[in-house]
């Protein structure tokens, strides 16, 4: 049931000379949503970029479903292909139109027809509630739409892995909620997510494993109620007081 | 957000006053602007006029006559300008596009590409045209020896114009795509897009959109450069006003060269104008100053 989808063992990150990720392991589940908490400069979104091969590592190993995609003659854009990203500043494309930005990856990456992408694409906009605006351009769009497209145009190929990089952070409190009701829903449906996320509360009610990261290393991962609860570590304690008093 | 609220709402008496002040200070400033143009104007006539030699320079820069009669040949010329214009326009495009992505390709493999992209946009920006023309146009037919057929010399001269325009044009590009924020390179590779479908679908067109007002200053300076072509003997608007000339005594025809350019520039020129200034009254939505 639960099969191994990611293998992260003993990941090394340096930049300049900040040892930004020192030796972190974690392993990812099918089906698992895995929401990363820790303060700014933690390492949580150089983690994230590092599994989609968007960041090189100095050492360690990424396994995609038992293949080493840090080896480095590994084909980079099909790993990529398999894993869907989304951005804190949706980085939608502007020039394209919504549909367009949802369809791009599997039009140009898997060489579905035009037809095909679009149908599927407009199928996802309108889950959403974005059908109306799939002919707009991204500017049209208020920014809590602008990231569900983003999020949908991360989904659109099926990914076996769904990376989320604080993608609350540059919204409006009002504009969060329509955001994290679309990330619970593709939780509901068996998305196997790995988020990097402030919004606690979040975490703790959508997240299977909560894993809090300090100065990169792993301080503390286990099941929401237990980190938030009950956190075993001094420093657990004090980032949560900070926080999520 | 209905933005005309105006219509049903009686502005105050405050935005009233202002209002008519605006239409008050726009009417004097028309006025005034009206009032300098013509001042300015008779000034320069006068001046021109009565300069000893304006008699003599009138008969033999601005005589009608003789500007009717070349006109028919300087228009054929200058019909071959425009064709001209016309394959180096596209070969500018071409060969700039090329130049502009290698240069943005990184990996050690392409170093020697990289350095040879580089290399020819510091050589032809620093050539000057005419001696680029006279390279190519005296150059490659003597590659040729002395048989086989000529190259048409405005052929020539469009190889020429395409190899020092494309160097500047290429430099345009550049910037465009060095003005793409990262973050859109990096959402597009996220998607497996590979580098050069990046290129083409995501970062092109954004670079392109960026740079066109700059392209089409570039454009226009290519719309003029076309009549160098002549000093390769092609007949084109220039060589036929000079044949003209010759034939006359007169440099009449050289002015209607002269205004047949600046009649083919000047829709480009306002309109490249009314596209600059409309990108910026987007980009500067609210700002008055």
């Amino acid at each position: 049931m639960s099969e191994r989808v990611l293998t992260l063992s003993n990941i090394w990150k340096r930049f300049g000379d900040v040892d930004v990720l020192r030796g972190i392991d974690l392993e990812v589940n099918t089906h698992e949503v895995v929401a990363l908490i820790g303060a700014s400069g933690s390492g949580k979104s150089t983690l994230l970029r590092t599994i989609n091969l968007l960041e090189r590592i100095d050492d360690g190993q990424v396994m995609l479903r038992g293949t080493d995609i840090s080896d480095p003659a590994i084909k980079a854009d099909a790993v990529r292909a398999r894993i869907g990203v989304v951005f804190q500043h949706y980085n939608l494309f502007p020039h394209m139109s919504v549909l367009d930005n949802v369809t791009l990856a599997s039009r140009h990456v898997l060489g579905q027809s035009k037809d095909v992408a679009e149908a599927r694409g407009l199928e996802l906009l309108e889950r959403i509630g974005l059908a109306p605006q799939a002919r707009s351009f991204p500017d049209r769009l208020s920014g809590g739409q602008q990231q569900r497209a983003a999020i949908v145009r991360a989904i659109a190929t099926s990914p076996e892995l769904l990376l989320l990089d604080e993608v609350t952070s540059a919204l409006d409190p009002e504009l969060v909620a329509e955001v994290l009701d679309l990330v619970r829903e593709l939780k509901s449906e068996g998305t196997t997510i790995v988020m990097a996320t402030h919004e606690m509360a979040f975490a703790r009610d959508v997240a299977d494993r909560v894993v809090f990261l300090d100065k990169g290393v792993i301080a503390e991962q286990g099941p929401p109620a237990q980190v938030f609860g009950a956190p075993r570590e001094q420093r657990t304690k004090e980032f949560l007081g900070r926080t999520f008093p | 957000m209905t933005s005309h609220d105006d219509t049903a709402r009686q502005p105050s008496s405050i935005e009233l006053g202002r209002r008519a002040f605006r239409r008050r200070q726009g009417l004097r400033s028309v006025i005034l602007s009206i009032i300098s143009t013509i001042a300015l104007a008779i000034i320069a006539w006068l001046t021109v006029v009565n300069t000893p030699g304006w008699a003599r320079v009138q008969q033999t820069f601005f005589n009608p006559e003789i500007a009717w009669q070349s006109l028919p040949r300087v228009w054929d010329g200058f019909l071959l300008n425009l064709r001209v214009l016309f394959f180096a326009v596209i070969g500018v495009l071409i060969v700039s596009i090329l130049l502009a992505v290698i240069r943005t390709v990184r990996g050690p493999v392409f170093f020697p590409l990289r350095a040879l992209a580089a290399g020819y946009t510091d050589l032809f920006r620093g050539l000057p045209l005419i001696i680029v023309l006279y390279i190519v146009g005296y150059g490659i037919p003597g590659l040729q020896g002395a048989d086989g057929t000529r190259i048409p010399s405005a052929v020539l001269g469009t190889i020429a114009l395409i190899l020092t325009y494309s160097a500047y044009v290429s430099e345009v590009f550049r910037a465009g795509i060095e003005a793409v924020h990262p973050s859109q390179r990096l959402a597009a590779r996220s998607l497996g897009l590979s580098h050069g479908k990046a290129l083409r679908l995501v970062i092109l067109p954004q670079a392109v959109r960026k740079v066109t007002p700059a392209l089409m200053n570039d454009f226009i300076a290519m719309q003029k450069d076309v009549g160098l072509i002549s000093v390769l003997g092609a007949i084109d608007a220039v060589r036929a006003a000079q044949i003209e000339t010759a034939q006359s005594f007169n440099f009449t025809p050289y002015v209607v060269a002269g205004l047949l350019f600046v009649l083919l520039a000047l829709p480009m020129i306002r309109f490249t104008d009314w596209y600059t200034a409309r990108l910026r009254s987007r980009e500067q939505i609210g700002g008055i100053v």
